[in-house]
C-alpha cells in the first residue's frame, strides 16, 4: 500500500471521527439554545454541559488534525483550496472562533448569558453548513484555474442544487447524530425527563436526514456522473447504511438499548461516508488534484505515518482515560462527582 | 495593486499572530506555574497554594479557549492567505505542524481531565501528576511550531529543483540551525511572561485591597520564578544574538544599525536616522556589539551594506529589538531588587513602589514578547523562506484579503474585550480570601459529617 493511500485512508477516518464528535458538539449547542428558548432548559442543559465541558477542545483538534494532515500529505490542496476559499474559509474560521470562545465564556465565566448561548447555538448550525461546502467543491466545476490564478465561481456554487442539498444534509445529520447521542447519554444518567426530550429530537430529525441524503445523492448523479457511478458500484455499502439506519430507528422507537442505537447510527454514517469517499477516489479535487498527482515526497510520507502511529499510541490511551472518567463513569454522568 | 494585496496579507497575518501570541504565551507559561503551585500546596499541606492552582487554572482555561480558536485561525490562514508558501513548503513543514497538533491534542485531553477531577483522587499527587502532560504538551507545541519559524529563517533539509523542494528530509528541516536558539528563547520567555503576569496580578491585588497572606505567598513564589527565568531568558537572548551574528548577519545588523563591516563594533542604543542614514542621538557602547555577537571585543561583525539593498530588512526593527531587550533586563532588575529586599530585612518587599513595579512588569513582559516576534518576522523581510521565496511571491492574489483584515480586527477586538470582561467578573465576584473561607468551611463540614458517621 502506498503512502498516499495510507494517508488518504487515515485522513478520511479522521474526518469521519470529526463528523461524529463535532456533530454531537454542534447539535448540543443548538439544542441547549433551543431548550432555553422554549423554557425546557432545566431538563437538558445540565446534562449537555456535563458532557461537553471536558471534551469540547478535543473536537476542535480533530478538525485541525485533518486539515494539517491533508496539507501535509497533499500540499497541492493548500494551493487550490487555499486560493479559492479565502473568503468562505475565513468565514468558517470566524465562526469557529466565535463558537469556541463563547462556549468558554459561557461555561467558565458568566453562566446563563443568553447572547453567548445564542452565538454558541447558531454557530453550531452555521459551521457544518460552511464546512460542508468543501465537499461540494471537491466534485469539480466550482474551482477554476485560469493561467496561474485559482478562483471560485460563487454564482455556480450558489445556484447549484447539489451544494444546497449537501448543506441541508450537513445540518440535519448534525441534529440527528447529536440528538441520538444525547438520548444515550441521558439514559446513562437515568435522567428521564431529558431522555424523553432528546429521544423526541432524535426521532424528529431522522426522517429529514434520510430524505436529504437521497436528494444529495440524486443531485450528485446530475453533477458528477463518475462519482455517482462509482458509488453505485458500492451499492452494498449504501444498502448496509440504510439497514443500519433502520435498526437504529427501531431501537430508538422502541425505547431501549440507546447505546446500541447510537452505535448503529455511527455505522450508518461510517458506511455512507466511506462509500462517498471511495467513490471519489482517486480525486481530491476533480479534475485538478488526485492523490497520486500531489502526494508529498516518500520521506515526508514515511515521517508522517511514523508520527501518526506514535501519536496514536499516546492519544488512544489518553482518550480511553477521558471516556472512562467522564463518559462511562456512571456517577460522573449522573452528576454525583 | 499586487503590492497592495501583499501588504494586506501581511497585515492580516501579523494581526492574527500578534493576537494569538498573547494567548499562546499564556498557554505555554501558565501551566508550569499551576503545576508548581499545586505541588508546593500538597507538599506543605498549605491550602493557599492549592487555591492558587485552582484559581489560575480557572482563568487559564478561558485564555486557552481564545488560544485554541486563534491558533486554528492562523493555521488555516497559512493556506488561505499564503497558498503559494504552503504549496512550496508544505512538503517540508508538514511534519512539525502535524506533531504540534498531536502535542496540543495531548495537552487538551489532560487539561479537560485536570479541570474536572480536583476531588476525585484520594492521593492528591495523582491529580498533580496530570499537570505533567499538560506542561509537556504545551511546551512541545511551542517547540514544534518554533521549528517551523526556524525553518523559514534557516531553510534546510531539501534540494531546490525546478521551483520545488525535492529530496526532502523533514527531520533535518526541523532541526535546522535556527531551531535551538529560537526554541530556547521562546520557552524561557513564555515561562518568564507567565510568571510575570501572575506576580503582577498578585501585586495589583495587594495595591488595591491591601496585603493578604494568599497574595503574599503567590507573589513570593512567582517572583522567584521570574528571577530564574529572566536569568535563563537573558542567556537565551545572548545565544540568539550569537546565532544571528553567525548565520543571519543581516537580521542582527538591521537591529543594531550596523552598516559597515568592522571589528570592535559599537553597540548602538536607540537614536534615530537622518536622510543620509547617519545615526543621531544614540548611545554608543564601544566594542560591545562585537562582544555580544562573538564573545570577543575585537571580533569582526558583518554590516548591512554587505547585502544587496533589496534584501535589507526594514531598519525600524532597531527599536523593536531595543525595547524587547530593555524590558528583558528590566524584569531581571525588578526581580533581583525584590529578593534583595526579601533578604535585607530592613526593607519591605511589599512596599507600594515595589508592588507597582511588579504590577507594571506584567504588561511589559507581554510587550516584550510582541516586540520580539515582530522583530523576528519583520527582520526576515523580504523573505518568507530566507533565500528561497519572497513574501510577495507567497501571498494570495485575491483582493478580498483587505476586507478580511477589518473583519478579523473586529473579531479580535470583540474576543479580547469579552475575554477580559469575563475574567474580571470571574475573579472580582469571587475574591481569593472569601473563596478560601468558603472552601475551608465546606471541608470542615465534610469532616464533621464523617466524624459523626464514625
Amino acid at each position: 500500500m502506498s503512502y498516499e493511500l495510507i494517508g488518504i485512508s487515515v485522513l478520511w477516518l479522521f474526518l469521519y471521527g470529526y463528523l461524529i464528535v463535532a456533530s454531537i458538539d454542534f447539535g448540543a449547542g443548538f439544542f441547549a439554545f433551543y431548550a432555553r428558548l422554549t423554557k425546557q432548559d432545566h431538563l437538558i442543559n445540565r446534562l449537555i454541559s456535563r458532557y461537553l465541558s471536558p471534551v469540547w477542545e478535543i473536537t476542535n483538534v480533530f478538525f485541525v488534525f485533518f486539515y494539517i494532515g491533508i496539507v501535509g500529505f497533499f500540499p497541492d490542496t493548500a494551493y487550490y483550496y487555499g486560493s479559492a476559499l479565502l473568503v468562505p474559509g475565513s468565514i468558517a474560521v470566524i465562526l469557529l472562533a466565535i463558537r469556541g470562545s463563547f462556549y468558554a465564556f459561557e461555561n467558565y465565566g458568566s453562566k446563563n448569558n443568553i447572547v453567548y448561548l445564542f452565538l454558541y447555538g447558531a454557530t453550531g448550525l452555521l459551521i457544518p453548513a460552511s464546512l460542508s461546502v468543501a465537499l461540494t467543491l471537491s466534485e469539480g466545476g466550482f474551482i477554476l484555474k485560469q493561467g496561474e490564478t485559482v478562483s471560485l465561481d460563487y454564482w455556480a456554487l450558489f445556484t447549484n442544487p447539489l451544494s444546497w442539498s449537501i448543506v441541508g444534509l450537513a445540518i440535519v445529520s448534525v441534529l440527528f447524530i447529536s440528538g441520538s447521542f444525547l438520548t444515550f447519554y441521558a439514559s446513562r444518567a437515568e435522567d428521564h425527563s431529558a431522555l424523553k426530550l432528546m429521544r423526541n429530537y432524535a426521532l424528529f430529525w431522522s426522517t429529514p436526514t434520510i430524505i436529504l441524503a437521497l436528494t444529495a445523492f440524486i443531485y450528485l448523479g446530475q453533477h458528477n456522473e463518475r462519482h455517482f457511478q462509482n458509488m453505485m458500484d458500492l451499492w452494498w455499502l449504501l444498502a448496509l447504511s440504510v439497514a443500519f439506519f433502520m435498526i437504529a430507528m427501531w431501537l430508538l422507537y422502541n425505547g431501549r438499548r440507546y447505546g446500541l442505537a447510537f452505535i448503529f447510527i455511527m455505522l450508518q454514517f461510517f458506511t455512507a461516508f466511506f462509500a462517498y469517499g471511495i467513490g471519489q477516489y482517486p480525486y481530491i479535487l476533480d479534475p485538478y488534484i488526485t492523490i497520486h498527482s500531489s502526494a508529498t515526497p516518500p520521506a515526508m510520507g514515511f515521517a508522517l505515518v511514523v508520527v501518526f502511529i506514535g501519536g496514536l499510541c499516546l492519544l488512544i490511551p489518553s482518550l480511553i482515560l477521558v471516556f472512562k472518567l467522564f463518559l462511562f463513569d456512571a456517577d460522573y454522568v449522573k452528576g454525583k462527582k | 495593486m499586487a503590492i497592495d494585496t501583499v501588504l494586506w496579507s501581511r497585515l492580516v497575518t501579523g494581526l492574527t499572530l500578534g493576537f494569538h501570541v498573547i494567548f499562546a504565551t499564556l498557554g505555554v507559561g501558565v501551566p508550569l506555574m499551576i503545576a508548581i503551585a499545586e505541588f508546593i500546596g500538597i507538599r506543605k499541606k498549605d491550602h493557599h497554594y492549592i487555591l492558587m492552582a485552582k484559581r489560575w487554572s480557572r482563568g487559564f482555561v478561558i485564555s486557552v479557549a481564545v488560544g485554541v480558536v486563534t491558533g486554528t485561525a492562523i493555521s488555516l490562514q497559512l493556506a488561505l492567505v499564503w497558498p503559494n508558501f504552503m504549496k512550496l513548503a508544505g512538503n517540508v513543514i508538514a511534519l512539525p505542524l502535524f506533531m504540534e497538533v498531536f502535542a496540543f491534542f495531548f495537552e487538551a485531553i489532560f487539561l479537560g481531565i485536570y479541570l474536572y477531577t480536583w476531588d476525585r483522587f484520594k492521593n492528591p499527587y495523582i491529580h498533580w501528576l496530570l499537570t505533567i502532560p499538560i506542561v509537556a504538551g504545551a511546551g512541545m507545541s511551542a517547540v514544534f511550531i518554533t521549528t517551523v519559524n526556524g525553518f523559514m529563517n534557516q531553510p534546510e533539509g531539501f534540494v531546490m529543483e525546478a521551483g520545488q523542494f525535492l529530496a526532502v528530509n523533514p527531520v533535518q528541516a526541523m532541526l535546522n540551525t535556527a531551531t535551538f536558539s529560537k526554541v530556547f528563547h521562546v520557552l524561557s520567555s513564555a515561562y518568564l511572561t507567565g510568571a510575570a503576569l501572575l506576580a503582577g496580578i498578585a501585586a495589583f491585588a495587594m495595591l488595591r485591597k491591601g496585603v493578604s497572606a494568599y497574595h503574599k505567598k503567590g507573589l513570593n513564589l512567582m517572583m522567584a520564578v521570574v528571577l530564574v527565568f529572566s536569568l535563563l531568558n537573558s542567556l537565551a537572548g545572548d545565544v540568539s544574538a550569537k546565532f544571528l551574528a553567525e548565520h543571519q548577519p543581516e537580521k542582527l545588523a538591521a537591529a543594531e544599525w550596523h552598516f559597515e563591516t568592522e571589528s570592535g563594533a559599537d553597540l548602538i542604543l536607540l537614536g534615530w536616522l537622518n536622510a543620509e542614514h547617519e545615526i543621531i542621538g544614540a548611545l554608543h557602547l564601544p566594542k560591545v556589539l562585537s562582544f555580544l555577537a562573538f564573545g570577543d571585543f575585537n571580533a569582526e561583525v558583518t554590516g548591512l551594506n554587505e547585502f544587496p539593498p533589496d534584501e535589507h530588512p526594514p531598519l525600524l526593527v532597531h527599536y523593536l529589538f531595543d525595547l524587547m531587550a530593555g524590558i528583558g533586563f528590566a524584569l531581571l532588575a525588578i526581580s533581583s531588587l525584590y529578593f534583595l529586599f526579601v533578604f535585607w530585612k530592613k526593607r519591605n518587599q511589599f512596599n507600594k513602589w515595589m508592588l507597582r513595579m511588579v504590577a507594571l512588569s506584567a504588561p511589559l513582559a507581554f510587550l516584550a514578547v510582541e516586540m520580539g516576534w515582530f522583530y523576528a518576522e519583520i527582520g526576515r523581510q523580504p523573505w518568507i523562506i530566507r533565500g528561497y521565496m519572497r513574501v510577495e511571491e507567497a501571498a494570495t492574489s485575491s483582493p478580498s484579503v483587505r476586507i478580511l483584515f477589518f473583519v478579523f480586527l473586529l473579531l479580535y477586538i470583540v474576543l479580547g474585550v469579552i475575554c477580559v470582561l469575563v475574567l474580571r467578573r470571574l475573579f472580582n465576584n469571587n475574591p481569593a480570601d472569601l473563596e478560601m473561607e468558603k472552601w475551608l468551611k465546606e471541608k470542615h463540614d465534610q469532616s464533621a459529617k464523617k466524624g459523626e458517621q464514625a
